[in-house]
């Protein structure tokens, strides 16, 4: 009968597919970081580099933060991911949770000056069980051919003004950033954010000052979708990850307009998660892309400081356009005239019982 | 004893050309006619058990069962058992505590570290993660006794009774707590059940959404489907089959196709609002918000199900006979008359087996809400999901996934009482 | 109560009006459309297809075209979301909605850079004349997603087939113990909420080590295309003649024979429709993959389920469109068999 032959040539053919997708697999690592332009300037910097280098191949996945895909493959006993890109505050919850492998960082490589991994590394930037790469920052941003930029907003407080700038805005689903923005907003200087937040009425004034415009908020979860609902005109100004707004500027001449006033930076940092299957490969390709020549190229592709000092002389123009990178950096003097760094103890200790608040908030 | 005997002692049976009594040996054919019909479905029974009701037995199982506490302070845990509530516990139970935890924070296995602890706990009792895992980071400076002393002096917030009775009930494996959350209920610090904080309180009204989401999608499908099924099943066949086309289509195509479909639509920068503007009856500024709420929700649900109550209630009015209605007619009846009490009573088969059935999937739907929903137009099962993936309760998940299993069984039940599951068909 | 309030209360009046007002400005306009479309492919707008008899009064005709009308509408409202994605995904621009070039039917307004994308996106060099074909086949990332996306419905549809056809061939025997019980339990998985059983199977899973492979959401497609496989093979031997098995038996046939010459004619448009709904229901399936499956296994919903929750591009439109035409083939194949298979049991005119 035809239909049996036909059936039979494609269980035949299916086989050979999963053979050769299996084949695959040797010397494959998948690097999770999160997503659009940031990890385009992951693959220029660490990932072609690499493979060119070891003959291996990476894999690369999309995620939006957070610990719970790490912990729920590490207690699932089911680890795909191989090496993540995390925040400060979530590289130190998971580590405390027995979630990731612990890292020596006496095994890092000098720097090209020759200065030990150690002293060449910024303050904070090194973990039990993570590995900083870049300083990135929260700003907020509007389209400049939409709201003039004579008369745009300058602080922060006009984020939250509806009536001297009507419209939609977009912001972070997420409490992170929301609360300090919030209450930075509401005039608490950026040297005591965290001690307010610290406190029960300090929370409950910034969930205040988030109704306040809560019904005009579109959330976003992707770093990508930020430039994207500006361009739509989705919305008149959203919170962004810095570089996804300087990349929509250099790189599709899109007219966006950064607001530094208020800015929350924070790091990014390599971890790997416990049980990885390619344990040895990661930490390779770890120590590798956090050198100081793969942390200065990643700087002409996105506007995010690199985290070793022997790397800031590297750092020159963006990749393919004559634009100076310096004063695009979060750690740019100008840049950082109101600014907090987001205080990882905080947001490591407390972000459940503030995340359970805020989706309660959203819901309500 | 053989069975020649046996007929013997019968004599009066009729035989079958074998010598065995007619009744027996019917019996014996019977029983193996059912063995066999049975024997063909085992490979599917045992193929289901294994791959689809031993996993949902599993979830339920850690709905009740979340032993984070006797895996963290398994010492501990025995211990504590035996206080009686009253004031602090003792100086032996202290002492496990902290050994306890000395030892968590040293081995950081997975599923037993002073984390794994703090997140249990601070289900039940908000507002305690950071004394765990802040004590968890101090906890080896204590080397010797007095160790409730030695506590006391890392956080003073340990002097509080609530916090032991608290990790009294965790210790336990067994815990109605995640079905009480669930119910939008907790524990208050005597250890009483009482209603959760207005702030926490979402999932009754989400249930209650659901349901009531659910039934006017089921509602406007029934709306639409009706006059469509009637035209379709009086219509000469070619013709009705030329149109059947039009609903088979979109059950054949893509749920997220025809969900990316209503985005482009009903998006404010979508095909409505720039016909809107474009003819005036909406300015540019204030395009409507259609998707990314409810209405977005139901209007794709209602698009995606509409084929699910077609095809049942075409399928019912196709049997009835055209002559019902012209005999009615006939006798006087006025069209309205005719319709109400002749035709549409004998329809009742397939509304209930297009309303129940439309009701049954929208309860559980989860991408449509997921992609088009917003922040108010998702349902139950994106708050399961959400406990599954990103806050990781997965008890809490599991509970509310219970919950929602049973609604959806009841539902099936009277499907299987009204309609009858065999009737189940497409196209 | 509460909640049937809160969706009052949010539900905002100003808001259901003008959502009225679109309805009904959206079906005027694709009505025309509609009307020259039944045209176009029928030869006469739905008005003639139902005809009137001579002796009908102006209140019946009046309500006739107005019923008629209804229909129109409904028709209407369910073809075209899928009818607007065609045109939109020829777009030369990157957005969801008619630009004015396409209105004018500029033909530089159309092009076909989306459907492009689809074989681009991922490759390591687009342009390389050497190698591409291996290039596309193992880096772009939509036909690494259809290559996974067919894989693993073409085996959990051999699965779902063999085990669902056997399982309804006892099922509609006359001694079958517990049919009612064991039929409830082979279609539930229909009825059970999706996500309730992605969960328990990525915890159980997880458990046994399938998660994250092919095995375990080929596993899980099948028991989604079970039902589907019973459900049409069982309507094909309703009415079944069983006296039909005595004949051949009768005439010396054993069992296997039978079951070739007798049984499988007649099962098999059954066989094959259910095998197509569990290829189209694996094919569609999203939620178990989002649950078990990691990068290696994504499929194409799983691909077209990030993307419209991320960054909607176009390209996914030139991919549901692409759809459309793969369920327009399966339609037509599921009705040419139920069509035969009707004639064959006789439950139909030829």
């Amino acid at each position: 009968m035809k239909l049996s032959k036909l059936l039979l040539s494609t269980v035949v053919a299916s086989g050979l597919m999963a053979a050769t997708s299996l084949a695959n697999a040797a010397g494959d690592i998948t690097v999770v970081s999160w997503g659009g332009a940031y990890t385009k300037s992951q693959v220029e910097a660490y990932h072609k580099p690499w493979m060119a280098k070891t003959g291996n191949k990476i894999k690369s996945e999309d995620y939006n933060g957070g610990t719970a895909e790490i912990k729920a493959q590490v207690e699932a006993g089911n680890v795909s991911w191989d090496i993540v890109d995390v925040e400060l505050s979530d590289a130190i919850r998971a580590c405390d949770e027995g979630l990731l492998e612990t890292i020596d960082a006496s095994e890092l490589p000098d720097g090209a000056d020759g200065t030990k991994a150690a002293d060449d590394f910024l303050e904070g930037t090194l973990h039990d069980c993570a590995v900083a790469n870049i300083v990135w920052s929260t700003i907020f941003a509007y389209d400049s051919s939409k709201i003039k930029t004579e008369d745009g907003p300058k602080t922060v407080a006009d984020f939250f003004d509806l009536e001297k700038f009507p419209g939609k805005r977009g912001l972070r689903k997420n409490p992170k950033s929301n609360l300090e923005f919030a209450l930075m907003a509401d005039g608490v200087a950026a040297k005591d954010v965290y001690e307010i937040l610290g406190t029960d009425e300090g929370i409950d004034r910034a969930f205040k000052k988030l109704d306040s415009i809560k019904d005009s908020v579109i959330w976003w979860e992707a770093g990508a979708q930020p430039p994207q609902l500006l361009a739509d005109g989705e919305v008149v100004m959203t919170t962004a990850y810095n570089g996804r707004i300087f990349n929509a500027v250099a790189g599709e001449d899109k007219p966006f307009e950064i607001v530094w006033d208020g800015q929350i930076w924070d790091l990014d940092l390599w971890v790997i998660p416990k049980g990885s299957k390619n344990k040895e490969l990661a930490m390779d390709f770890l120590k590798f892309s956090t050198g100081t020549e793969p942390l200065a190229a990643q700087a002409s592709y996105i506007s995010y400081g690199p985290a070793r000092k022997s790397s800031g002389p590297l750092v020159g123009k963006y990749h393919n356009k004559d634009i100076d990178m310096g004063p695009q950096m979060p750690t740019a003097p100008d840049n950082l005239t109101n600014s907090v760094q987001n205080n990882f103890e905080f947001w490591a200790d407390n972000q459940d019982q503030l995340s359970e608040r805020f989706n309660a908030w959203l819901a309500g | 004893m053989s069975e020649t005997v046996l007929a013997q002692q019968n004599s009066d049976a009729i035989l079958s050309t074998d010598g065995i009594p007619l009744k027996q040996k019917l019996a014996r054919t019977t029983r193996k006619l059912r063995m066999r019909a049975f024997l063909l479905t085992l490979p599917l029974v045992l193929f289901l058990v294994v791959s689809f009701v031993l996993p949902i037995g599993q979830m339920l199982w850690r709905s009740v069962n979340n032993p984070a506490g006797s895996n963290v302070l398994p010492v501990f845990a025995e211990l504590i058992q035996d206080w009686d509530e009253q004031g602090l516990p003792d100086e032996p139970v202290f002492e496990a505590f902290v050994k306890d935890l000395q030892n968590a924070r040293e081995k950081r296995e997975i599923g037993k570290t002073v984390g794994n602890l703090a997140t249990r706990v601070n289900y039940e009792m908000p507002g305690t993660r950071s004394l765990f895992t802040g004590t968890g980071r101090k906890i080896n400076k204590v080397t010797e006794g007095p160790y409730k002393e030695a506590l006391l002096k890392i956080n003073k917030k340990w002097d509080d009774p609530v916090i032991w009775r608290t990790l009294k009930r965790v210790s336990r494996d067994y815990t109605p707590a995640f079905y009480m959350a669930a119910l939008d209920h907790k524990y208050d610090d005597q250890g009483k059940m009482v209603p959760a904080d207005d702030l926490y309180q979402i999932y009754v009204s989400n249930f209650g959404k659901t349901l009531w989401m659910s039934a006017i999608i089921t509602f406007f499908c029934f709306i639409l489907a009706f006059p469509v099924s009637y035209l379709l099943s009086t219509l000469p066949m070619k013709a009705s089959n030329l149109l059947m086309i039009l609903v088979l289509l979109p059950f054949w195509t893509s749920l997220l196709v025809r969900t990316t479909a209503w985005i482009a639509i009903l998006q404010t920068e979508g095909v409505i609002n720039d016909i809107l503007v474009f003819i005036g009856l909406v300015a540019n500024d204030s395009r409507i918000q259609m998707i990314y709420n409810q209405t977005g929700t139901i209007i794709s649900m209602v698009h995606i199900l509409l084929p699910f109550m077609i095809l049942p209630l075409y399928s019912v009015m196709k049997t009835i006979p055209p002559s019902y209605m012209r005999a009615a007619r006939s006798m006087g009846g006025t069209p309205i008359n005719a319709f109400r009490r002749v035709y549409f009573p004998q329809t009742i088969p397939g509304i209930a087996a297009g309303t129940l059935l439309v009701f049954i999937l929208s309860i559980g739907f989860y991408i449509t809400p997921a992609l088009v929903g917003g922040e108010d137009g998702i349902l139950i099962s994106n708050l399961i999901a959400y406990h599954i993936q990103k806050s990781l309760n997965w008890s809490l998940g599991a509970a509310l996934g219970a919950i929602l299993l049973v609604i959806v069984l009841v539902f099936y039940w009277i499907y299987n009482k009204l309609v009858g599951i065999d009737k189940l068909s497409f196209g | 109560m509460n909640a049937i309030k809160a969706f009052f209360s949010n539900m905002k009046r100003r808001n259901l009006y003008f959502l009225i007002a679109c309805v009904v400005v959206l079906l005027i306009t694709q009505s025309i459309a509609v009307t020259l479309g039944f045209i176009f492919l029928f030869g006469t707008p739905l008005f003639f297809m139902k005809e009137l008899p001579l002796y009908a009064s102006t209140g019946e005709r009046i309500w006739q075209y107005t019923y008629l009308t209804i229909c129109t509408f409904i028709f209407v409202f369910l073809i075209t979301p899928i009818l607007v994605i065609v045109p939109l995904s020829f777009n030369v621009e990157p957005y969801f909605t008619f630009t004015e070039g396409m209105m004018s039917f500029d033909p530089s307004a159309y092009s076909l850079r989306w459907y492009k994308d689809i074989v681009y996106n991922g490759m390591t060099n687009p342009e390389a004349t050497e190698g591409w074909w291996a290039d596309m086949w193992n880096n772009a990332q939509w036909i690494r997603a259809a290559r996974n996306s067919f894989f693993i419905a073409i085996c959990s549809t051999i699965l779902a087939t063999t085990l669902g056809t056997l399982a309804a061939l006892g099922l509609s025997q006359p001694n079958m113990p517990y049919r009612s019980l064991i039929t409830s339990l082979l279609i539930s998985p229909m009825i059970v909420p999706l996500v309730i059983m992605a969960t328990g199977m990525f915890f159980f899973y997880s458990d046994v080590g399938l998660s994250g492979t092919y095995l375990g959401i080929i596993l899980a497609h099948t028991t989604l295309g079970v039902p589907f496989v019973i459900i049409t093979v069982t309507a094909t031997l309703t009415g079944f003649d069983r006296s039909l098995i005595r004949a051949s038996q009768n005439m010396g046939a054993n069992g296997l024979t039978t079951f070739r010459k007798v049984i499988m004619p007649l099962i098999l448009p059954g066989m094959i429709s259910g095998a197509l709904f569990a290829f189209i229901t694996s094919l569609d399936e999203v939620v178990a993959v989002i649950f078990l499956a990691d990068v290696e296994q994504r499929t194409i919903p799983r691909q077209m389920f990030s993307g419209i929750k991320e960054q909607i591009s176009p390209t996914i439109l030139a991919v549901a469109t692409l759809l459309v035409i793969m369920s327009i083939g399966l339609l037509t194949i599921v009705e040419m068999l139920r069509r035969r298979s009707e004639r064959m049991r006789g439950l139909a005119p030829a």
